[in-house]
């Protein structure tokens, strides 16, 4: 189990205040001069020591995605923009950070900034984050008045700016250029990539947009240094500490931050009180948020939570949000109110995803019945296939992968359903 | 669940302006984006028209909540130099803009699968029993509108529902019923989770820094 000491989040829970003066007891803005003056470059490559990985759900290093940003300014300006848009069903750790820990946060906006050579942050919160925004607000507010926000922000000679917007209810604008795009005061509809953010992101400016977990984290990391952090976690890539969700039918469903690499079961009974009536009463785990594929009780036995031990596993750590499922579950029923998610959510852009979440909605409410011929489950896994990869932006893999995940473990009870259905119908 | 956007239906005002204080804040939102960069305030200026409507509704008999009617969008593409269309788009795009009436209580329950796994059909239940009404309903005094959303993240606090900018968490059906008998007094019941515990912390007490928890005063 993570020591308290190598805790990044240490009021995660809120028992002590958001407030500036509260965050300084705490270490936050301890020096912030003395990051900046190591320089850009040293920066960066102190990041990519670290192994931080990306915490909003993809897992690109995050050192490397900074580097990605033009080294001069050509005279366009650049951008950090923080992924606050937190809306994967399973996840709810950034929450706790913008209302417990939001300096953290405006701290590792400066120095982010700075590394990639922006003048201006803006944090894109989702709308119905309404009272964790107004603190952020406050935050921001505070850091103001105290000199580390603005010209010559914190003593560092850098001119800094935070702007906070204000979602309205879309988990689209999760997908980095829906978010911009809506900051744009547009749709939250996905951009074809290329161009990248990089080159031409917000305002056709070079752009990075970083989840606020791993922007949070960026202070601790850099003043206890990457070597500090790569040395958690199970190896080199799969490196650091992790804010993890535990949701669903779990005894004390909680947040908790933990080492990379902890063993699902671990996690479970050490933090979250065990499962509902005791392990084998375990049915399914989706182990990061309701995109990734479900893991079967026989895999969580001994799977760690890591990018790359889920992805042997053909699922993912995404966001870290787990969703725990007994052995009471219509599983069946669990998966379809995904698909609703994801055919409530589609923007509408491209037709595979517009047209198939819908149909495949239809086909599982089918399914949770019974209502349904055998052959179709496996036109249903064919038309999931037809999704994944032919949309500008992932949400349309996102749809597929729950309900393939589905197909994959359970098609046994998805037939017996239709058997019984049949059965009671004759 | 929502109702559509009708240009012309009956309900809609003639005419919309902000007042002087909202102006204020409109001025305000529009100057946090770079000069030219205006439509970016599209969004906070929608929100503004809503909480002025939700206002003036707050007081009204019979109550009413927060929408934007076609004229405050109008007066939004004047403001922002925008074509009234990209400001309905946007508009009718994000759920959280209600384009027709709803009551002063807007209670959203989630019914994402992790609330769904945790009892958000009792809930639900609760909801239409007590209030008499069924989702996508208003109740006659204007005061309760009953809706399911999509996940609204705080799933380790589940089953849980919105109404307007507050969560309500860890609910069971008596709780939830307290709730609404607290609004429809027009009482503030206690936001956040609605058992013994902090934010996200598990119920039984923390499993991780136990030193700071006690220096707090939390277990």
């Amino acid at each position: 189990m993570l020591r308290d000491e190598d805790r990044i989040y240490t009021n995660i829970y809120g028992w002590e205040p958001f407030s500036l003066k509260s965050a300084q007891k705490r270490g936050d803005w301890d020096n912030t001069k003395a990051i900046l003056a190591k320089g850009r470059e040293a920066i960066i490559e102190e990041m990519k020591l670290s192994g931080l990985r990306g915490r909003g759900g993809a897992g690109f290093p995050t050192g490397l995605k900074w580097s990605f940003m033009p080294k001069e300014s050509d005279g366009r300006p650049h951008y950090l923009v923080v992924n606050a848009d937190e809306s994967e069903p399973g996840t709810c750790k950034d929450r706790d950070i913008l209302r417990h820990e939001p300096h953290k946060l405006l701290e590792g906006c400066l120095i982010a900034g700075f590394a990639m050579g922006a003048h201006t942050a803006f944090i894109y919160i989702r709308g119905e984050f309404h009272n964790e925004g107004s603190e952020v607000i406050r935050a921001i507010q505070e850091a103001y008045d105290a000199g580390l926000l603005g010209k010559n922000a914190a003593g560092t000679g850098w001119d800094f700016d935070i702007v906070l917007h204000r979602g309205a209810g879309a988990y689209i604008c999760g997908e980095e250029t829906a978010l911009i795009e809506s900051i744009e005061g547009k749709k939250g509809q996905p951009r074809n990539k290329p161009p990248f953010p990089a080159m031409a992101g917000l305002y056709s400016c070079p752009t990075t947009v970083n989840n606020v977990e791993t922007i949070a984290s960026v202070p601790t990391i850099l003043r206890r240094g990457g070597a500090w952090f790569a040395g958690l976690g199970r190896n080199e890539k799969n490196a650091g500490t992790k804010l993890f969700c535990i949701s669903g039918h779990v005894n004390q469903p909680c947040n908790v931050e933990e080492e990379m690499g902890i063993p699902l079961k671990e996690l479970i009974e050490k933090h979250c009180g065990g499962v509902r009536g005791g392990w084998d009463n375990l049915l399914a785990v989706i182990p990061g948020g309701s995109s990734t594929p479900m893991l079967p009780k026989e895999q969580c036995e001994s799977v760690h939570m890591d990018f790359d031990s889920l992805r042997e596993l053909g699922t993912g750590l995404g966001t870290a949000g787990v969703i725990v499922m007994d052995k009471s579950t219509d599983i069946i029923h669990a998966i379809c109110r995904l698909s609703q998610f994801y055919m409530h959510e589609s923007c509408g852009q491209c037709t595979p995803c517009r047209e198939g979440t819908g149909w495949v909605w239809r086909v599982m409410k089918r399914m949770v019945a019974g209502n349904a011929s055998v052959e179709e489950i496996d036109m249903l896994f064919e038309v999931t296939k037809e999704i994944e990869g032919h949309t500008i932006c992932a949400l349309g893999d996102a749809a597929a992968w729950p309900v393939q995940g589905l197909i994959k473990h359970f098609r046994p009870e998805m037939e017996k359903r239709i058997l019984e259905y049949r059965k009671a119908a004759a | 669940m929502r109702k559509p956007f009708e240009l012309h239906a009956e309900y809609q005002p003639e005419r919309f302006e902000f007042t002087k204080a909202f102006q204020k804040k409109v001025d305000e939102a529009i100057s946090l984006y770079p000069k030219g960069r205006q439509q970016s305030a599209v969004m906070p200026l929608l929100d503004l028209a809503q909480r002025q409507v939700a206002e003036t509704g707050a007081k009204a008999n019979p109550a009413y909540g927060g929408w934007i009617p076609r004229a405050a969008m109008d007066k939004i593409a004047e403001i922002l130099d925008m074509p009234p269309m990209k400001v309905y788009e946007v508009a009718t795009f994000y759920s959280m803009y209600n384009t027709a009436p709803v009551g002063k209580y807007l209670v959203q329950i989630c019914g994402t699968t992790p609330c769904w796994l945790c009892g958000c059909d009792n809930i639900i239940n609760a909801c239409t029993k007590h209030l008499g009404i069924g989702m996508g309903e208003t109740t006659p005094d204007g005061k309760f509108t009953l809706m399911e959303v999509e996940c609204l993240g705080a799933c380790v606090n589940a089953p849980m529902v919105q109404i307007n900018d507050d969560y309500y968490e860890d609910l069971t059906e008596g709780s939830m019923k307290e709730i609404l008998d607290m609004l429809a007094e027009d009482m503030k019941p206690k936001i956040g989770s609605q058992k013994a515990r902090k934010a996200s912390m598990a119920l039984s007490g923390p499993t991780t820094l136990k030193d700071r928890a006690k220096k707090a005063g939390v277990a």
